[in-house]
């Protein structure tokens, strides 16, 4: 796995050269921040959505709400819409108390998961309703669709059917509608879910390209974490409607602070603490020396932050094991190592230098400023 | 060789297929032929031939019967057929839009309620056109006779005279008609608000639209096929009605099938009610001809309905 971090500077330069080509709009729009003070959300008797939401999101952030179904970052969204109201908390967007404003009076648009383009319009009837909700003018309306089409590049599209599109098309057509109407906040409910895999990815960098153009505030909602961390400013990992973390790609990657969000990131080699003695800690795969000052009751070793060497070979965080599989990747291969009665999953990067095989002795190094101590 | 025993091949199939076909086909076909379109080709030959003795068409071919229509008689023109024309498509816009004001929210009630309870409310919008139509007629009549609670409300606020009751009037005709063919409002409406996508009223609220606005442009549209089905199953048969003006209308709530229906029995014209039959049959048309366009207007160029 490579460091998150790169991969969105990886996708920004992939795109920095087609910016001439899109739009003329040069002008970043004004864009707001979001606070939510205890946010409480029940539906029905048992089941809680939102359990005390507290959370800022920065003006012209993207920030990504990251957990499973059923964490409650759907619920918190349709909040932010307004299209459902909380039980309790506040909620201010861009300094103004919204809390109790209907959804029309909100200056801020959804991009829905279903899309919910209207079947009865056009692609241009579409793209132009909010606006014409909003009372702006036949003429004004026009120039503002015919801008985003192009800012989406669909300009061709505009007089088709819905009916008509593919999901792709459909997907631009959702965050034009939306993105014409010049929001203070966009919210993003799953909007690539629905679509495969090369289109998506092709997409979260479209995405993130009018994100960083227009500089506006989004608040985008997913179950994928590496979805999160390409697009991400910040994110915010979502549990039984509570916040478990929030921070940049690489904080909530590299330094989870609990087993739920560790476990939802990816990571498989987490061990608990049996002793602990100063910096010294016992774990099921031996003895670790950590960092000074570090707490918590279980150890994440990064499978990528491993070293192999052959052989059995002593030292402080040496841990020995045996190679019980290898999965070949071609850029990387992927081991796992029986340690005593466990296991644990090494990335070794290709470099074109011996790999090692199924059944070898070996060793894993590991430093300390590479470990990491989380809670429960 | 091969090739001509491929060919006689495809013929037998074809024989056999065309057998197949004429077996299956023809009963209906004929059944069609001898009760549909014959006796329908003999009415609007009727239409245009001249009234004889006891109001039966003999020769020869005239126009007379749509001069007739038109309110010429004998005694010179006089504007009662065409009024009762007027009465007809009056009657049947107005309980239309009645029926439509009427079954829309009950529609949009049952599509929202308790799964469980959905179809015992709909078993009973539809369970009283299981009764005879004469009979829930009659029963129209004993609630709007001179005397009833619903009368002599009406005769406390002024409204009718007194001891005149609510019924024989057009406001009773309108009344039956409203009553009569809501279930088949009713039933296509609610097919229609049952596959409601919710979303999209979500949609067009999140889109700064009221919610006034929301139901304009994003329920309603949903529900239009279904509205439309229901208007062609209500103004068709609401044009051509003959019971409830005859019950409750009197003399001067008839409608067209009345005038229809008393050329063949009562003042016997054969010819004229000919003509009166084929007058309706083009409204009929023309009405459907309307309501595709509006469909497809509404809907986005769509086929919506019929």
């Amino acid at each position: 796995m490579s460091d998150p971090q790169m991969v969105m500077d990886e996708s920004l330069q992939r795109v920095e050269p087609q910016e001439s080509a899109v739009g003329e709009r040069g002008e970043r729009l004004a864009a707001s921040s979001i606070e939510m003070k205890g946010l409480h959300k029940r539906f029905g008797n048992d089941a809680v959505a939102l359990n005390g939401v507290d959370l800022t999101i920065r003006a012209g952030e993207f920030f990504t709400l990251l957990g499973p179904s059923g964490c409650g970052k759907t619920t918190l969204l349709r909040i932010l819409a307004g299209l459902e109201e909380a039980d309790d908390g506040t909620l201010i967007i861009g300094g103004k108390d919204v809390t109790e404003e209907p959804p029309h009076r909100r200056s801020v648009n959804t991009v829905f998961q279903s899309y919910a383009l209207f079947p009865h319009l056009s692609v241009r009837e579409n793209l132009a309703f909010g606006l014409k909700m909003r009372g702006v003018g036949a003429q004004e309306r026009e120039a503002k669709v015919a801008e985003v089409a192009n800012l989406i590049q669909l300009g061709e599209l505009v007089d088709r059917r819905i009916d008509q599109l593919s999901g792709g098309q459909r997907q631009r057509i959702a965050l034009a509608r939306a993105l014409v109407c010049e929001p203070d906040v966009l919210l993003l409910d799953e909007p690539l879910s629905a679509l495969d895999a090369g289109l998506r990815s092709q997409l979260q960098v479209e995405l993130l390209r009018v994100q960083k153009r227009l500089g506006m505030t989004f608040v985008f909602v997913t179950h994928d974490q590496q979805e999160a961390m390409v697009m991400s400013d910040r994110i915010a990992v979502l549990n039984g409607g509570n916040i478990q973390q929030i921070g940049s790609p690489r904080e909530i990657y590299e330094t989870p602070i609990n087993v739920f969000v560790a476990r939802f990131m990816g990571h498989d080699n987490l061990y608990a603490i049996t002793e602990r003695e100063g910096c010294r800690v016992t774990t099921p795969v031996g003895t670790l020396e950590l960092e000074g000052g570090s707490e918590g009751e279980f150890v994440l070793i990064r499978p990528e932050t491993l070293d192999l060497k052959l052989g059995h070979v002593a030292g402080t965080n040496h841990l020995p094991g045996r190679i019980t599989e290898r999965l070949y990747r071609g850029s990387h291969a992927e081991y796992r190592i029986a340690i005593g009665a466990t296991s644990l999953q090494a990335t070794v990067n290709n470099r074109g230098h011996h790999l090692p095989d199924v059944g070898d002795e070996v060793t894993l190094v590991v430093s300390s400023e590479d470990l990491v101590t989380l809670s429960e | 060789m091969s090739k001509t025993t491929a060919v006689i091949g495809r013929r037998q199939a074809i024989v056999r297929e065309t057998r197949h076909l004429l077996f299956t086909v023809t009963p209906g076909a004929a059944w069609i032929f001898i009760f549909l379109v014959l006796p329908s080709a003999y009415l609007m030959s009727v239409a245009f031939m001249s009234n004889g003795p006891y109001g039966l068409p003999e020769m020869p071919l005239s126009l007379t019967s749509f001069q007739q229509l038109a309110g010429q008689g004998f005694l010179g023109w006089s504007p009662g057929n065409l009024l009762t024309l007027m009465r007809s498509l009056w009657q049947t816009v107005l309980s239309t839009v009645l029926v439509v004001l009427v079954a829309y929210p009950i529609a949009y009630y049952i599509s929202q309620a308790d799964i469980r309870w959905r179809p015992i409310m709909l078993l009973a919008v539809v369970v009283p056109s299981w009764t005879n139509q004469v009979i829930r007629t009659f029963g129209w009549m004993n609630l709007l006779a001179p005397g009833t609670p619903l009368a002599e409300l009406a005769e406390a606020m002024g409204m009718i005279a007194p001891n005149m009751g609510l019924y024989p009037s057009n406001f009773a005709v309108t009344l039956g008609l409203v009553y009569n063919f809501l279930p088949f409002m009713v039933l296509p409406l609610y097919a229609a608000f049952e596959k409601l996508n919710f979303a999209l009223v979500e949609a067009a609220r999140d889109l700064y639209a009221s919610p006034f606005k929301a139901f304009w442009h994003a329920v309603f549209p949903q529900t239009l096929p279904g509205l439309l089905a229901g208007v062609v199953l209500v103004a068709i048969p609401a044009f051509g009605m003959y019971v409830i003006p005859e019950l409750l209308g009197g003399g001067k709530g008839m409608m067209l099938g009345n005038l229809v229906a008393n050329q063949f029995a009562g003042s016997a014209n054969w010819p004229l009610g000919a003509a009166g039959a084929i007058l309706m049959l083009i409204a009929t048309f023309i009405g459907l001809y309307a309501m595709r366009r509006i469909g497809k207007r509404l809907g986005g160029g769509e086929e919506v309905v019929i």
